[in-house]
């Protein structure tokens, strides 16, 4: 598709917007609708995006296949931590009252890492199922 | 939502036809809104508008953008869905009415999630509380399911391609294959 110029342009002002409001979705799920998977999707489409227009190899300049395997485990490892990291300071599995002094505070917190692990996670395998069957996974 | 059904089946160019599965995800969130459910409405958008309609692009791109007339008779398979949508919606039948303040999913864990949660959560939004805090091990499973489906995306298609790698070694088997192609 390089020679599609309408489609490189509007995509090149378009995926910085996409990414913006991925991140918004990310960080607002907890007082809007939204959350950790629909912002990873989102997140995900502006790379898709980026590489159906300019290509896989250039996609795969900007991220890495090493960068999403990592992204990939990062996500569940910061998940399932959270539920240790309970455990560590005296409460269940999962139980995010005992990360902040108070409940509310603990519950936000453990809230907040629990979707961005979920974010990660499902971004970084939308893309990396993307680059894998489009069969440029170098 | 049924005339885009039915165009999808009909149209026989896949760009078209995915264009058309787009716009019924949309109609589908749109549902959705009409339902109350605002977060899966977004997923919906999200999941089934955009990055559904990437990857059946990218495959389009990939292989050819017109579908093959059928040769077998399609009798068979209208009779098996025709009879599987009479038994759903027979099942339907026994469901409360949509509303209905005394169906079990109101009556059940839904009114201590909706009088509670700003007290024990602290959160203007009830379903990122039960998705995140209260069902945190279902939330859990669900990012390992996607996980595993990355992780076999890899295991499946992309082993043996990373060359770059330094100190890999190399896997004679996709070498060859690499030669064959």
């Amino acid at each position: 598709m390089n020679r599609h110029s309408i489609l490189r342009v509007v995509s090149k002002i378009f995926i910085p917007f996409i990414m913006l409001f991925a991140l918004y979705v990310q960080f607002h799920g907890d007082f809007g609708p939204g959350g950790g998977f629909q912002a990873g999707v989102i997140f995900a489409a502006a790379f898709v995006l980026y590489a159906l227009i300019y290509g896989v190899e250039k996609a795969r300049k900007v991220l890495p296949a090493t960068a999403t395997r990592i992204m990939l485990i990062v996500g569940v490892l910061l998940f399932a931590g959270t539920g240790f990291v309970g455990i560590f300071l005296g409460g269940n599995y999962l139980d995010y009252s005992a990360l902040a002094s108070t409940v509310t505070g603990g519950q936000h917190l453990g809230i907040f890492i629990v979707e961005l692990g979920v974010g990660i996670t499902v971004a970084a395998t939308m893309v990396t199922v993307f680059f894998v069957f489009s069969g440029q996974d170098f | 939502m049924g005339v885009v059904a039915f165009a999808i089946i009909r149209v026989r160019d896949l760009f078209a036809a995915v264009m058309l599965s787009g716009i019924f995800s949309l109609l589908a969130a749109v549902l959705y809104v009409d339902l109350g459910a605002v977060d899966v409405a977004f997923t919906e958008a999200a999941v089934g508008v955009g990055i559904a309609t990437l990857l059946f692009v990218a495959a389009i791109s990939l292989t050819t953008g017109k579908e093959k007339a059928p040769k077998k008779s399609r009798a068979m398979p209208l009779f098996v869905v025709i009879v599987t949508g009479m038994i759903l919606l027979w099942g339907t039948l026994d469901m409360p009415h949509y509303g209905d303040p005394n169906a079990p999913a109101n009556k059940h864990v839904v009114p201590r999630y909706l009088e509670q949660s700003g007290k024990e959560i602290g959160l203007p939004n009830v379903v990122t509380s039960v998705l995140a805090s209260y069902r945190g091990y279902d939330t859990l499973g669900e990012t390992f399911v996607i996980f595993t489906a990355g992780l076999d995306a890899l295991v499946l298609l992309g082993r043996g391609r990373n060359r770059w790698r330094p100190g890999m070694r190399s896997n004679p088997k996709d070498e060859e294959r690499e030669e064959e192609v």
